[in-house]
């Protein structure tokens, strides 16, 4: 869990220039950290290829926060 | 040469306005990924051409309107280059006929190739383009899609189609440093006019107001340009190459 947080937090500092501090499970990615459509659709390719998996357009729509991309990724380990 | 180095993927680039554009890259620095559907003999030459000129090339076939094949397409052209900086969607083809007498599958099958086809590649692109903060996506479209023209109902349908996606994908991608024009070519000389008779050829040619047909070349050197670091400021845009048949 800690582990896929970690890499989780790093694609999301790199990507969206935001401090790890703001990086809470509760962060919306659109709302609380800044993120255009356009970050969420790159945020969800990198999630793809740090976890090597494939998320569908459904699975992607439903990921609006840090904590639904852990358990999201979690589930499908 | 202002494209060394760059990687680029010319779709339907075995004969015609495609062959050329793909020559005029290699011959700007780039290593070009040369997609065919049917002609691979002709394709192979084309591989060949570029190779003298000293850039690395490769022919692929795919059926542009199939979303698998266009997968495996660009991946395949990312595998060899190490990425993929443009993209120049071209393959397209003609089944002209008065639209009372048009197939329905006549319709259909222009615009799977010629619009959704686009779509397609664009697509297929996009996300290795997007992670390279780079990219210059070139569609390759027609006077007639501005104009319009009896006799190609689904052909101007599809062309002016591409016109429109070209402005969407233009503005989705800008952010990410990726341009997206259009190049609408008016009467070029190649196998596809070839066809039309010397009648309609001369009538056309009343219409030119540089009054004479253009060459494949005309419209690969301005393909060329929209690539190069001179256009990076220029996106959504159609430029008209058709001896002002269009203003």
């Amino acid at each position: 869990m800690a582990d896929v947080l970690e890499r989780v937090t790093k694609i999301i500092v790199d990507r969206l220039g935001v401090d790890e501090s703001q990086v809470t499970l509760e962060a919306s990615f659109k709302e609380d950290l800044g993120a255009d459509s356009l970050d969420v659709v790159e945020l969800v390719m990198e999630l793809e290829d740090e976890f090597d998996m494939e998320i569908s357009d459904e699975d992607a729509e439903n990921i609006g926060t840090v904590g639904d991309a852990v358990n999201y990724i979690n589930s499908r380990k | 040469m202002s494209l060394a180095g760059k990687a680029a993927l010319v779709t339907g680039a075995s004969r015609g306005i495609g062959r050329e554009i793909a020559l005029e890259l290699a011959r700007q620095g780039a290593n070009v990924a040369v997609n065919f559907s049917g002609s691979e003999a002709k394709a192979n030459e084309v591989v060949e051409e570029i190779k003298n000129l000293g850039r690395d090339a490769f022919a692929i076939k795919c059926d542009v309107s199939n979303s698998e094949e266009v997968t495996e397409m660009v991946k395949a052209a990312i595998d060899r280059f190490g990425k993929l900086d443009i993209l120049v969607n071209n393959a397209g083809i003609t089944k002209d006929n008065l639209l009372m007498r048009m197939k329905e599958e006549d319709w259909d099958d222009v615009l799977n190739i010629n619009l959704k086809g686009v779509f397609l590649c664009t697509k297929a692109v996009t996300r290795q383009m997007m992670k390279q903060r780079q990219g210059r996506i070139i569609n390759i479209a027609s006077i007639v899609g501005v104009s319009g023209n009896p006799g190609q109902a689904n052909y101007v349908a599809a062309k002016a189609g591409v016109i429109g996606l070209t402005k969407t994908t233009a503005k989705e991608l800008a952010s990410r440093n990726i341009t997206v024009n259009a190049v609408a070519p008016g009467f070029i000389s190649t196998d596809m006019t070839d066809k039309l008779s010397e009648d309609v050829k001369q009538e056309m040619l009343k219409q030119i107001p540089l009054a004479r047909f253009g060459d494949p070349k005309d419209v690969a050197q301005v393909t060329a340009f929209l690539a190069s670091d001179s256009a990076s400021y220029m996106t959504g845009q159609t430029l008209h190459i058709d001896g002002g048949m269009v203003m």
